[in-house]
């Protein structure tokens, strides 16, 4: 287990190594980043002097080898928008993300397992097809539509929730927490429920197709035969068997929910690393943008590495495997 | 007894409470973007000023009429016997958030500031040799040359105090290549009418009415909360549903459902920005057009022709909303040299334009590709596509290539486009500042923005004359003449003047600014 670890480490470093590189590539077609910073009378003569300063006139493999460098340092720089410190910006948001990204997924993988359940148990059933039939709905819409709709809905028509913004925050020491206020909670719902469905959709059909195969195989069969309860057999036996995919699965949307609620945070205006990769890009913001990306390259990389670990415990057929060098 | 006497302590908190809460009115403010710092030499952007004049102040303000108005100077002319000195007198009794007193000292700190290498305010005191403090209440410029307009310049320059600014390592301001931000980016200390509460950068910035400040009536409005909202429509159902109070950016497709619902209103006004086409200049065949022997935007006709297909009026109708104001000068009517003749446009004329396109000799039209921002002006790109329609009408097949503003303003800066949209404001309310980098040749410090590379030496001479003439009335004359040639020539082709729509509760009273940049201690409320 342990030589498996590390061979994991190494690979992803590589990973995140060709992500930075990708990125870097990229950066020089998105825009001029000096043309933000500076104002309207600037001079042709200013312009240049302060490219020069911030080297963005040194050749590529230069301007990555500082990059990768100073990373390595842990220094980001300081963003050309908002003039701070980039790892402290990435820092400071990174829990407004989170909180949004676990809430959502918690919904996703509550609802969505429950309904899996449900659609693959009762499979002819006419509230079936209704669940299938919305659950299209949460895939086809784009995130904004909903979060918009659910805006219009509940802020505007009902006034019962808030439209923006994610409500008052205590700092538990560095984290910020919007999960302690009232407010905090209020504001969290759309996000999350915007955020959630189509991860919910996703899981559900995952889990219905599944289960339905497990029903099938013969060890199921046999504890029927045997008489143990169906309450038993569904979810003693055959629940745990379909979750090896839905943990997969739930790993790989956690990461690409964390990396990319960006349209969610821009329409909600959560204070989250999503918005404020969507704002650097608008003014071309390198020093961010950079950041951000091995930051999320990280977020897959060891969320990966959780789930294959998972994977040894909850499946005992790659422990045995493993044991005994087959 | 001990109940009675609960309720008379409790009705008395209860009074002092709601007599504390009468007087106090919170304004929630929300906008596109958040400031990008409080460090107030650092950025030369308007959303990060129009929060800075809440903070700091200025030596002199603008009025929503755009005169020059007195704020931390009381008095400024021209030094008796020396046209190179301007004299600042400045007001007494000012203090600033920390208590500091404001005195002359705070200023000549603040011009040096200024100047200084980082700051992005610097073009505006380049005529600025040195800067000294006579007394405690009198500061003189010492201009490079005669500088007859310079105060114009002093509009958005804040005045910090040396003191706060020594104690807190301030002297540099924030240098993009460093590691780490300084003091300033976060906190503030100014002379201003609010003071900053707290500030959570793209979530919201909190200010408090400043009870020391000079003014004689203190502003209706007791706090501010700034707010951020970068999603148009999610702005719109913030004022919808009651979770603001005030939307300055208002997406021009909701205005008309946001002036028809209860409680809401929306108040318009011209802005202080013109939307133009610009085109190049030179005999140098164009690169994205078919034609290979000539340049067709050098031909006199072929520009009027296409001033004569561009229909201003239709664009304000369609594609504006109404929320336009067409124009046939390159320059918003707040501004010095601006006259009602040079501001009129020809109506629409399709068939003449064609025929001057035979005249010219290119009766068969030719192709071009037209570069135009989507992200940055009120539908920069509609705009761009209607012109293109009415362009196809006249033979000229154009190519529209958009592009957010951070990819289209390297093209602008470098020159290499053949044909493009942009937006100029003017901060300085004097054609001179339009000339300077619109109209003068290319050179290191002049035509930044003179894209076409169009090139005038006679009108380049009259445009450095502008500098340095202190006799208003020939330098106004020199200014109209200048105009004359540039709109016979057709230097610039001129669409229209944006205008801004601020949407607010009805019971809430704002003016639109012209440069946008609204401040608060105008607000007042009605019943």
């Amino acid at each position: 287990m342990l030589a498996f670890i590390l061979r994991r480490l190494g690979q992803s470093v590589l990973v995140m190594l060709v992500v930075a590189f990708i990125a870097f590539m990229v950066f020089r077609y998105v825009g001029d980043p000096v043309v933000s910073m500076v104002g309207q009378d600037a001079t042709i003569g200013d312009i240049e002097e302060l490219r020069g300063r911030l080297g963005l006139n040194d050749p590529f493999y230069v301007q990555f080898a500082r990059f990768v460098g100073n990373a390595l340092q842990g220094q980001f720089g300081i963003s050309y928008r908002l003039q701070q410190p980039v790892s402290q910006l990435i820092l400071e948001r990174l829990p407004a993300t989170i909180e949004l990204a676990f809430a959502s997924s918690f919904i996703a993988l509550v609802f969505g397992v429950m309904l899996g359940i449900y659609t693959a148990l009762k499979p002819r059933a006419f509230s079936t097809a209704v669940v299938m039939t919305i659950s299209l709905v949460g895939v086809s819409l784009p995130t904004f539509l909903i979060g918009i709709g659910l805006i219009y809905l509940f802020a505007v028509e009902l006034q019962v929730l808030p439209s923006f913004g994610r409500g008052e925050v205590v700092n538990l020491g560095w984290w910020r927490t919007g999960l302690l206020t009232e407010s905090g909670w209020r504001s969290l719902i759309l996000p999350a429920i915007t955020l959630s469905l189509f991860q919910l959709t996703l899981i559900m059909r995952l889990v219905r197709a599944e289960m339905l195969e497990v029903m099938r195989t013969d060890y199921i069969r046999f504890a029927r035969a045997r008489g143990l309860s169906q309450r038993a057999i569904n979810f003693g036996h055959a629940l745990r068997n379909t979750l090896v995919p839905v943990i997969t699965i739930a790993g790989l949307q956690l990461g690409s929910v964390i990396a990319f609620a960006i349209i969610t945070e821009t329409v909600f205006q959560w204070p989250g690393v999503g918005s404020l990769f969507v704002n650097s890009v608008q003014v071309v913001d390198v020093p961010v943008m950079a950041a951000y990306l091995v930051f999320v390259a990280l977020v897959f990389v060891v969320i990966n590495l959780i789930v294959d670990i998972l994977y040894f415990i909850v499946d005992p057929r790659l422990r045995d495997g493993a044991r005994t060098g087959r | 007894m001990h109940s009675s006497l609960t309720r008379i302590a409790a009705a008395l908190v209860a009074t002092t409470m709601l007599a504390g809460v009468a007087n106090a009115e919170t304004l929630r403010w929300a906008r596109a973007s958040d400031s990008l710092t409080l460090d107030p030499h650092s950025q030369n952007q308007g959303v990060t000023h129009t929060l800075g004049h809440h903070i700091y102040e200025t030596l002199l303000d603008r009025d929503v009429d755009g005169n020059l108005q007195p704020r931390l100077a009381t008095e400024w002319y021209l030094k008796e016997g020396d046209p190179t000195v301007w004299v600042f007198k400045l007001r007494e009794g000012v203090t600033f958030h920390n208590g500091n007193p404001f005195t002359a000292d705070d200023v000549v700190f603040s011009i040096e500031r200024a100047k200084s290498e980082h700051s992005n305010m610097r073009q505006l005191h380049a005529e600025v040799e040195s800067v000294s403090a006579v007394d405690d209440y009198t500061v003189e410029f010492q201009m490079v040359g005669p500088a007859p307009i310079y105060p114009n310049n002093v509009t958005n320059t804040f005045i910090m105090d040396r003191e706060w600014s020594e104690e807190h390592d301030l002297q540099e301001v924030q240098d993009f290549a460093a590691g780490e931000s300084n003091y300033a980016v976060l906190n503030a200390n100014g002379t201003g009418p609010y003071v900053l509460t707290s500030r959570e950068v793209d979530v919201q910035t909190v200010l408090t009415a400043y009870e020391d400040h000079w003014a004689e009536e203190a502003p209706q409005v007791t706090e501010i909360i700034y707010l951020p909202i970068a999603d148009a429509a999610t702005r719109v159902a913030a004022l919808l549903s009651g979770d603001v109070d005030l939307v300055q950016d208002v997406p021009v497709q909701d205005i008309e459902r946001l002036s028809s619902t209860d409680g809401i209103k929306v108040e318009s006004g011209p802005e202080n920005r013109v939307i133009y086409f610009g085109y190049r200049f030179g005999e140098e065949p164009l690169k994205s057009s078919n034609i290979t022997d000539s340049n067709p935007f050098n031909n006199p006709l072929v520009r009027e022709a296409m001033e004569l297909a561009l229909d201003r009026d239709a664009i304000r109708q369609v594609v504006m909303r109404g929320n336009s104001i067409p124009t046939g000068i390159a320059t918003p009517p707040f501004v010095n040299g601006w006259t009602e003749e040079l501001d009129a446009y020809p109506p629409a004329n399709v068939e003449r334009a064609r025929e001057l396109m035979a005249e010219a000799g290119y009766p068969d039209g030719f192709t071009v590709t037209l570069d135009t921002p989507n992200n940055r002006y009120v539908n920069d790109e509609a705009i761009s596509t209607a012109f293109v329609g009415m362009l196809g009408q006249i033979g000229i097949q154009v190519t529209l290539a958009s592009r957010p503003i951070a990819e289209h303003s390297p093209l602008i800066l470098a020159n290499e486009t053949d044909f493009y949209l942009l937006g100029w404001g003017v901060p300085t309310f004097d054609s001179a500042y339009v000339f300077n980098d619109l109209v003068h040749s290319k050179t290191e410090t002049h035509g930044t923005y003179n894209v076409g590379l169009y090139s005038n030496p006679e009108l380049d001479e009259k445009i450095i004359s502008l500098g340095t003439e202190t006799d208003l009335d020939v330098r106004n004359q020199t200014i109209a003449e200048i105009w004359e040639v540039v709109k016979a020539d057709r230097v610039l082709l001129p669409v229209h003047n944006q205008v801004l729509n601020y949407a607010m509760r009805e019971n809430i009273n704002l003016a639109v600014h012209p440069e946008d940049q609204p401040r608060m201690t105008t607000v007042t409320f009605s019943e």
